[in-house]
């Protein structure tokens, strides 16, 4: 759990009630400029409510720049950001076409294969010639190629389970499949913190839904007891099924599940575990087989398993890993694999090859170096920010470790600054994080050098001082000297 | 005379003959009665008496009412006792005082009680591990039965006109590659340079550095193709539907919808939470008469949102929708139009710019296009289209765009590629509809079946003239003239699939996806080889 400093959490506060009131007296006056203008609406109801859309107006506005930033290049450890400039304020921007070179700390390429790769590339390369970028059809029609049967029966073993059916989108595989899964009389238990496609997923199911405590096995116990005691609200009919939703790596937060509980209470209640690996299916674990190998979990007690290849893959799509007849069962049924155009056979590919890379099958050891460097630079990269006082959210062997910023002003300014010093960092705000828990997201890659990730710390650590987000005492300099670090000014 | 109401409250019933009522020392107060005013000996207050005089007929044991007057006037008189002479405020304070004070009482007591709930007894830890351990939950899914374990034809080659199934070349009339640009030259070309210069994936959402400069570019020709202010690219086809509704229909919202739209919609229209009313399939006098009812039965809809959803060329059925009418309509009764074009861009109108150019409708007046790329365009992802502040709101409202990684820039590159393809060759278009007249011409006498789709539009659709009656059994038997059609004639033809989440009750049929790519012979191969099996299976 995040605990916001009292006196930052106040400051937070006046900082948003100053933006809000700013917004509200902008748009006050607007409307009397708008006074004398013609009401172009014509008798409709508009089509964006003030309330709506007040907050891109009139805070997202002024900070678009930090957000949306195109890039010229490949998504590798150092990319090509295009520069913008703005003639009204921020409301628009527009592209020069003039570029600057920086570090990549954004991205979710993992393991790196998110640019040229000199296995993948030229594999995907042949299957574009072989096979055309899109099938124009569903994989029940004719967008079943012989590199999508191949993928699956990888995937399917490459994530420890039987068989494996693979979508186009990776938000789209849980929004399609969840309400294939389960319907009225359901009950789905998620995570407090899960992503919005598995919100959006039960939503459309019609089950019931109830959230536990983010990551918090105890609380799950307690929503399950409670649930399975009273049944049904209103009928108090027992449950048809209840599944339980929970996320490998949490994007936002950085954090790992706490699988291994989560599974034995489960067990216990007799629900299913639907385990969401976007973020950490092959970048975490010995083999890269995600939270299962990393934790010790028997895939066999994990339903589903479902994942995306938008990350470690360098990809798109998704999976869902499960039993030979859960999976023919969605083959029948999911919408996403009935109505939706197949994936693309290229990408298709590239997940193969790139599964191939991991597993040491191309006949060398990269796989295996990647996945030991990401290991590496994460933690490196972890401690160095945890030792300069950042507020660090997630678990160690995370890539993922985002630093909390909290103040509304304090986003621009810091993603601003490190731009300025050429590193590219993904700063989150309102609606990806509440209101008040703003932060700035790193991603490491195994493409980053060591050289890089030092060039990185230096320019953070300033733009931390900058803006004043070391929210805890830097540790003494004494130990970085015992552990034999690299100094830093 | 003066009468005053006392607040006098009778507090028992007693029930005295009339005769007896004479000689009762009690005088009974009671508002609303008949009453007779007795002068009161003080002068002061009058005090109404009443003369209880209900006669009864019930005869009482006279021994009983002796004893019970006497009583009465014994408590009467030791009530009376203390306060005897005492006045207060000039009045004479007579024993009902103290019956006041103990009613007043009596009721602060009686409000200051809580009100009566059975008593609380949650389940003890017990029960509930009881409960806990007897419950069984469903399987994750129902049993498999034979039907769903029908495999796809697994293509071994590009999915174009002709493509390869078990080493066998076979017609392809299964992919919506309607202007046959499946392994296109120059599309290849501007795939493998992206490929090479970014890699396959964007590796982060749109906000993430997943932009790309050719995501922007190719927003800004899409926008220039159909002269409109701005275009969002999103990175499946399928999401785009779904994410674009619920981002402008909220709870309270007023959308009517075709009811043969497709899944996407259907999700998209139910993660709205709008109120949604369906009209009849492509039927513009159910359209116009849905629209009537809910201006005029309900007076609050005029401020409400209201929208229109309806799809260019029907998925489930290849009609295509009369937009003329449909914009007249929307501006009688100001709706706005949210118009599906998957199956219409680079297809229909005169230079293949979707419905619009078709009816000769002014883009404009459509407020959301909306559009998959997984067809003409022989691409992937999706877009929607429409004016700046329609998009810019989506930039960070729709959870489809900003939750999802964005399209990998190959798709992109490949879609700019394909738009200029189109501009370029209008041949295409003629030849995709000479191909459509070819194959209506073929299978117009057709037995046991009927062309249900519109002349126009690129899929043509056959449906059963005598169905079953039962969805499924219908679906079985066209699924096993496809197949009889890939074994015995080389044509890879497809019947329409249903997911049980699928709200569509259209029939069901087979649906052929017509390509400029196809040649005469396919098509006269595809209507003889379907006229064959249709008589030899349905008649």
């Amino acid at each position: 759990m995040i605990t916001i400093p009292y006196l930052t959490a106040v400051s937070t506060y006046f900082s948003y009630g100053l933006l809000f009131a700013f917004g509200q007296l902008r748009d006050y006056s607007r409307r009397i400029f708008d006074w004398w203008s013609t009401n172009n609406l014509h008798g409709y109801a508009p089509i964006c409510l003030a309330h709506e859309d007040f907050y891109i107006r009139r805070l997202y506005h002024r900070i678009q720049d930090c957000f949306g930033r195109p890039i010229s290049s490949a998504p590798d450890a150092w990319v090509d950001v295009v520069e913008r400039f703005s003639n009204d304020n921020n409301k628009t921007l527009k592209r020069r076409t003039k570029s600057t070179r920086c570090l990549n700390l954004g991205s979710y390429n993992y393991l790196g294969f998110g640019s040229y790769d000199e296995y993948c590339t030229p594999l995907v390369i042949d299957s574009l010639k072989k096979f055309s970028p899109s099938t124009c059809s569903s994989r029940v029609d004719a967008g079943t190629t012989s590199v999508h049967a191949e993928l699956e029966e990888c995937v399917a073993k490459y994530v420890g389970k039987p068989a494996a059916i693979v979508t186009g989108m990776g938000y789209a595989t849980n929004s399609a499949i969840i309400p294939v899964l389960i319907g009225k009389g359901g009950l789905i238990i998620s995570d407090s913190l899960n992503h919005t496609s598995i919100v959006n997923g039960a939503r459309g199911s019609g089950a019931t839904i109830r959230v536990f405590q983010h990551n918090t096995p105890a609380h799950l116990e307690r929503v399950l007891k409670e649930q399975i005691a009273e049944g049904q609200p209103r009928t108090h009919r027992p449950w048809k099924k209840i599944i339980v939703v929970v996320e490998g790596i949490y994007s936002m937060e950085g954090e790992i599940c706490q699988l291994p509980e989560i599974v034995s209470i489960c067990k216990k209640y007799k629900a299913y575990v639907y385990l969401d690996e976007a973020h950490s299916i092959g970048a975490i674990g010995k083999t890269g087989r995600g939270v299962c190998e990393l934790l010790g979990v028997d895939t066999a007690d994990v339903d589903i398993m479902m994942g995306t290849f938008t990350k470690s893959f360098g990809s798109c799509g998704g999976y869902i890993a499960g039993s030979k007849d859960l999976i023919q069962y969605l083959k029948y049924h999911c919408p996403a694999h009935l109505y939706a155009t197949s994936i693309s056979t290229p990408s298709a590919q590239q997940i193969i090859s790139a599964i191939k890379v991991i597993l040491g099958e191309d006949g060398s050891n990269r796989g295996a170096q990647k996945l030991a460097r990401i290991r590496e630079n994460s933690n490196f990269f972890r401690a160095e920010l945890q030792k300069m006082g950042f507020e660090v959210l997630g678990d160690n062997d995370s890539p993922v470790m985002p630093i909390m910023l909290y103040n509304p002003a304090k986003i621009p300014a810091f993603s601003r600054e490190c731009l300025r010093e050429n590193v590219a960092v993904v700063v989150v705000g309102f609606p990806a994080t509440p209101l008040l828990l703003a932060r700035a997201r790193i991603c490491i890659s195994a493409s980053h050098s060591r050289e890089d990730l030092i060039k990185a710390l230096q320019v953070i650590s300033k733009a931390g001082d900058l803006t004043g987000i070391k929210y805890f005492p830097a540790a003494p300099k004494k130990q970085e000297e015992v552990k034999d670090t690299i100094k830093l000014d | 005379m003066m009468i005053e109401n006392n607040l006098l409250i009778d507090f028992s019933i007693i029930k005295i003959t009339e005769k007896n009522s004479k000689a009762n020392l009690l005088h009974l107060h009671s508002c609303g009665q008949t009453i007779s005013p007795a002068p009161n000996p003080l002068g002061s207050v009058r005090t109404l008496s009443l003369h209880f005089a209900r006669s009864t007929e019930q005869k009482m044991d006279t021994n009983l009412v002796e004893m019970f007057r006497a009583g009465l006037n014994w408590v009467t008189m030791a009530l009376d006792a203390p306060s005897a002479r005492v006045v207060l405020f000039g009045v004479r304070i007579q024993w009902h005082i103290f019956v006041e004070v103990l009613l007043g009482f009596v009721i602060v007591i009686l409000l200051s009680q809580k009100s009566y709930k059975p008593p609380k007894r949650p389940l003890t830890e017990q029960e509930i591990d009881e409960l806990c351990d007897e419950w069984v939950p469903e399987p994750l899914i129902p049993p498999i039965t034979e039907d769903m374990m029908h495999e796809p034809p697994v293509l071994e080659s590009a999915a174009g006109p002709h493509t390869t199934v078990n080493g066998k070349d076979v017609v392809n009339f299964a992919s919506a590659n309607y202007l046959g640009l499946i392994g296109h030259e120059k599309l290849l070309e501007s795939c493998t340079s992206a490929l090479e210069k970014y890699g396959v994936g964007s590796c982060g959402p749109r906000g993430f550095y997943g932009t790309i400069d050719v995501h922007l570019d190719c927003e800004t020709r899409i926008s220039k193709f159909l002269s409109t202010p701005d275009t969002i690219l999103y990175s499946y086809g399928l999401s785009t539907m779904f994410s674009t509704i619920p981002c402008f229909c909220k709870k309270g919202d007023i959308i009517v919808a075709d009811e043969g739209v497709h899944w996407g919609i259907q999700n998209g229209l139910q993660l709205s939470r709008s109120t949604i009313v369906y009209f009849k399939h492509n039927d513009m006098d159910s359209l116009r008469s849905t629209l009537e009812k809910i201006m005029t039965k309900n007076k609050r809809s005029k401020n409400l949102r209201r929208y229109i959803v309806a799809e260019a060329v029907y998925q489930n059925s290849g009609q295509i929708a009369p937009l003329d009418e449909i914009v007249k309509l929307k501006e009688k009764y100001k709706f706005r139009v949210i118009l599906d074009e998957s199956n219409s861009f680079g297809v229909l109108g005169r230079s293949g710019r979707g419905l619009a150019e078709h009816h000769g409708v002014p883009i404009e007046k459509i407020d959301v296009v909306t559009a998959a790329m997984g067809h003409a365009l022989a691409t992937e992802g999706g877009f929607c289209t429409g004016n700046a502040r329609i998009i810019d709101y989506q930039r960070l409202s729709s959870s489809g765009y900003v939750f999802s990684a964005s399209l990998p820039p190959y798709l992109a590159s490949a879609a700019i590629t394909a738009i200029d393809v189109i501009d370029q060759n209008p041949e295409l278009l003629v030849k995709m509809k000479h191909n459509i007249a070819l194959l209506w011409k073929g299978l117009k006498d057709i037995k046991g079946m009927s062309l249900a789709s519109d002349p126009e539009s690129p899929i043509v659709f056959l449906k059963l003239e005598k169905s079953s009656g039962s969805t499924k059994e219908d679906l079985l038997l066209l699924e096993k003239m496809a197949d009889r059609a890939l074994k015995e004639d080389s044509l890879l033809v497809v019947s329409s699939k249903k997911s049980f989440l699928d709200k569509c009750r259209l029939p069901v049929g087979i649906k052929l996806l017509v390509s400029a790519g196809h040649s005469e012979s396919d098509l006269v191969k595809v209507s003889e080889s379907l006229k064959r099996l249709a008589s030899e299976l349905l008649l």
